[in-house]
């Protein structure tokens, strides 16, 4: 199929998917999924990162690794294949060409394979168990849906986009700073929101409840129908990691960008909603007063203002009460600290899309995002599927044995990929190997000696 | 562990007079006499089940160090100070064999085991303490002064995030890979960087605690393959009965004596049983002047009762006569159940004299069409619990209560509840007889009346 029929033949095409005569306005039909799987998907790099250093001659080397990986693909229809697995790069790289899923989904590095689970006991010696898997992360736009006015559900733009931002910014300073890791990718999930991978061995090995661990320590809102104050700051003082996380990315989130591209002050509604927040009835009261009474003819921001109101009362230690102390703090988290999907953490066994991916309702691909420059990421200039396609057709036929990739908007994705993530990690993989692998012959050595 | 030798305890710690925690680490070659065995189990058991309780009432931490401090010195003294530290390592080495044979009771003799060690750490000297983290051989360093001048300001921040006490110069404090302290991490209690948590002294019991759980946890497998292969079998006739009636053993006065409180009368019966009967009882009472019957283990749980209560044997047969025979006839009951009556009361064959039922026998027993004995909270549905209770005189918030306590099957503490309800007042020790229940009832009925003639 030559692709300029793909890209412009909408009508005439006569091919067995079903999707073939809906061509949606992103490019997304399961022609173009073919062609890119056919011509732009970086299987090798996918497979160099999953193998961890497993894929090279060393004798510590372990074969079984890459093929213990569970996959999943999500095809047409819903229709959902779980616990398959490859051996090597090229049967990975058939198996998505004859399937061509819409989503591919990675699991856990299993005890065995994952496709022969079923020889193995439940429990007992031979047990079929995760024994590896990245920390990851899922933060999803519209678990902000109370605290942005500008969007709601799938829709993201450019004034609620800065909320993720300050997500990566905050988890990951975190992680390398706090937790030690090294080996971090975050990847774009292609329609409104970010996925964080967490590559390091040290990560891989953690335990569900040392997961847990790490998504409580990130836990900041609790929210549910019940309450209307979700974010409580208890304590005399806050701890390292929120005053940091305050300091350096949420405070002027929130007063820099949040106040006016949400309009937070507003409405009636919306100054309610922030006066909720508010533990004493008295000190909201007199804020709401002071507010009905509009100044007309205030050239400043009206968001500005009321906040510096909220602010100067709250913070002026007229009104003394637990509850107050750090309250301008907790508004300030409700609306802007990091919403993580816990559950999606905690578990060994949860599967999360596959990084350069097309995201089937928007025809975007999950490229990865650099977090030190993560403030200039604009998810509606991402590549959609139908522009790669084009970029391909009119990028002439280039030179035998290069990647079709680099002469698309995909290049730049998959060199920052290869610069930034997979060289270090691979790097560090092998240090690792060579190093548990010498010691272990010394150990033994040793023991042989009298 | 009946090698006979003068043990060798390696507490060096102990000569010093520094009391050091036992990690139960290997079980030690001491001679014990088969008394002993048990006996010393089920103390140790008194002070796991006091634990379980506490816990399950929701108590705080301070309130369970102390109710620790309490349960161990009631329960695990020993006229020899030098037998002490055997009594505890024996016990505990005991009831090994008895939780480790099913998967639920590994579980919770490895919660009230870590739990009871976690208390009895945080009762510990500073000292003490040490030397458990040396035991252990936990590759922490402690912080040097150089490191701590470097993150003094932010140690201090996480200290008043929680409202602990701020850091001196001389603190201690631990550098701890994060993987290892889970939940002080979860709750952000401890300040972070690189990888590692910095601990302080008071925070170290979780550290060990977690150590502590993860050694015994290995050991209880180990033991339960050991049981099942060797010792089972080899002990089947000495050990391994006493063994296997451990787990299930109750462990509270036994009721077979009638209490001076609980005396009781044919003439007073009713009014008891409306007062002072546990709802149990009181269904079997019901019933029995509804139907002037009762099935076999109806009379059994509900005879013994009365016998526990106070009630003598021909008081208990002219009441048990005064029903049946309006069913059966006078001479039908002479014929066919007054001498099971006279059994109950240790007059016949055998000659012993039954104790009643405790809570958790009665709880185990499983009534069929007919029956009406067994534990009201477990058998009955909810509406009929609803209205049993308000019949009793429980209101409507105390029944929720209740019945909250029902689904989640703690149908001791619902009873307890229950007891509180009626009663006014609250019943700390918490039900684990029905006995228990009618002696409590009585003490707060009749301290409410003292100068009445009734």
């Amino acid at each position: 199929m030559v692709i300029e029929e793909a890209v412009n033949g909408k009508d005439d095409m006569l091919i067995d998917g079903q999707m073939a005569d809906q061509v949606l306005p992103s490019g997304f039909n399961l022609n173009f999924l073919n062609l890119y799987y056919a011509k732009l998907f970086p299987y090798g790099d996918i497979f160099k990162w999953m193998s961890y250093g497993n894929d090279g001659k060393h004798p510590a080397c372990d074969k079984s690794y890459f093929g213990r990986r569970e996959l999943s693909f999500t095809l047409e229809n819903d229709i959902y294949l779980r616990f398959l697995s490859f051996n090597s790069v090229s049967e990975l790289e058939k198996g998505i060409r004859e399937k061509c899923p819409f989503k591919i989904d990675i699991g856990p590095v299993y005890s065995v394979d994952p496709s022969k689970r079923h020889a193995y006991a439940q429990s007992g010696e031979n047990v079929f168990k995760p024994v590896e898997r990245e920390l990851i992360f899922d933060i999803d736009i519209t678990d902000y849906d109370d605290v942005r006015y500008c969007c709601s559900g799938a829709d993201v733009c450019l004034d609620c986009w800065p909320l993720m931002t300050a997500a990566i910014k905050v988890i990951n300073t975190a992680l390398r700073d706090d937790f030690g890791f090294r080996h971090i990718l975050w990847v774009y999930s292609g329609r409104r929101g970010v996925h964080c991978w967490v590559c390091d061995g040290k990560a891989r090995r953690l335990t569900n409840e040392q997961r847990a661990a790490i998504a409580d320590y990130f836990r900041v809102y609790k929210g549910s129908e019940n309450s209307k104050k979700k974010v409580s700051l208890t304590g005399h003082a806050l701890h390292p990691f929120l005053v940091r996380s305050y300091t350096e990315v949420l405070k002027d989130l929130f007063e820099q960008t949040l106040l006016s591209s949400q309009q937070i002050f507003s409405t009636e509604d919306r100054c309610e909603k922030v006066l909720e927040m508010i533990p004493d009835e008295s000190v909201a009261a007199e804020l709401r007063g002071r507010w009905q009474k509009r100044s007309s003819g205030s050239k400043d921001d009206i968001n500005a203002v009321r906040w510096e109101h909220l602010k100067h009362t709250l913070q002026s230690g007229r009104h003394k009460g637990q509850g107050l102390r750090r309250c301008v703090e907790e508004i300030v988290f409700s609306f802007s600290y990091p919403r993580l999907d816990m559950e999606v953490s905690k578990h060994m066994n949860h599967l999360l899309k596959a990084p350069f991916c097309v995201h089937p309702k928007t025809g975007r691909v999950c490229v990865p995002i650099d977090p030190v420059h993560c403030h200039e990421f604009d998810p509606t200039t991402v590549p959609t599927l139908s522009q790669l396609l084009q970029e391909l057709n009119s990028g002439g036929m280039g030179q035998e044995g290069d990647n079709d990739w680099d002469r698309t908007s995909l290049g730049e994705s998959v060199r920052f990929f290869r610069s930034s993530f997979l060289e270090p990690l691979l790097k560090a993989c092998k240090e690792e190997m060579e190093s548990a692998y010498n010691s272990k012959l010394q150990q033994s050595k040793n023991s042989l000696s009298w | 562990m009946e090698i006979v030798r003068r043990p060798q305890l390696k507490s060096t710690a102990i000569d010093r007079g520094v009391p050091t925690l036992p990690l139960y680490r290997s079980a030690p070659s001491l001679e014990v006499r088969l008394e002993d065995f048990e006996l010393y189990a089920i103390d140790r058991l008194r002070v796991l089940t006091g634990i379980s309780d506490g816990l399950s009432r929701g108590k705080r931490p301070e309130e369970m160090e102390k109710l620790v401090a309490e349960l161990w010195k009631a329960n695990m003294r020993h006229p020899q100070a030098s037998e002490v530290m055997n009594k505890d390592i024996i016990s505990h080495f005991v009831l090994r064999l008895v939780y480790c044979r099913t998967e639920d009771l590994r579980k919770w003799f490895l919660s009230m085991e870590t739990a009871l060690f976690r208390y009895r750490f945080r009762l510990q000297t500073a000292e003490a303490q040490r030397a458990v983290l040396a035991e252990f051989q936990l590759p922490y360093k402690a912080v040097t002064t150089s490191e701590f001048e470097v993150i003094k300001d932010k140690l201090t921040l996480v200290a008043r995030s929680i409202n602990q006490t701020l850091p001196t110069a001389d603190a201690i404090f631990y550098k701890v890979p994060f993987q290892e302290v889970p939940e002080l991490v979860a709750g952000r209690r401890v300040f972070l960087s690189d990888g590692y948590a910095y601990v302080a002294m008071n925070q170290v019991v979780s550290l060990v605690a977690t150590q502590f759980r993860s050694l015994l946890s290995k050991a209880l497998t180990l033991t339960n393959r050991k049981w099942m292969s060797t010792i089972r079998e080899q002990e089947k006739d000495r050990l391994t009965p006493i063994v296997e009636a451990l787990s299930t053993s109750y462990v509270g006065p036994d009721y077979s004596v009638g209490r001076e409180f609980g005396e009781v009368s044919l003439k007073d019966i009713d009014n008891v049983a409306k007062s002072s009967f546990p709802l149990c009882m009181r269904h079997l009472f019901d019933k029995l002047r509804e139907d002037h019957h009762l099935k076999h283990w109806g009379r059994m749980q509900l005879g013994l009762f009365l016998k526990g209560v106070g009630l003598k044997l021909d008081d208990a047969l002219a009441f048990w006569k005064a029903e049946f025979s309006q069913k059966v006839g006078a001479e039908r009951f002479d014929k066919e159940y007054a001498y099971s009556i006279r059994h109950n009361y240790g007059k016949e064959g055998k000659r012993v004299d039954y104790t009643p039922y405790s809570c958790q026998k009665i709880i185990s027993l499983t009534p069929s069409v007919g029956d009406h004995h067994g534990c009201p909270y477990r058998h009955f549905s909810e509406e009929n619990i609803r209205a049993a209770l308000c019949k009793m005189g429980v209101n409507s918030g105390g029944v929720e209560d209740v019945m909250d306590k029902v689904r989640h099957k703690h149908y001791q503490l619902a009873c307890t509840l229950t007891f509180e309800a009626i009663h006014g007042c609250p019943n700390d020790a918490g039900i684990n007889h029905p006995n228990q229940y009618f002696s409590d009832s009585q003490k707060i009925l009749k301290s409410k009346v003292p100068s009445t003639a009734e």
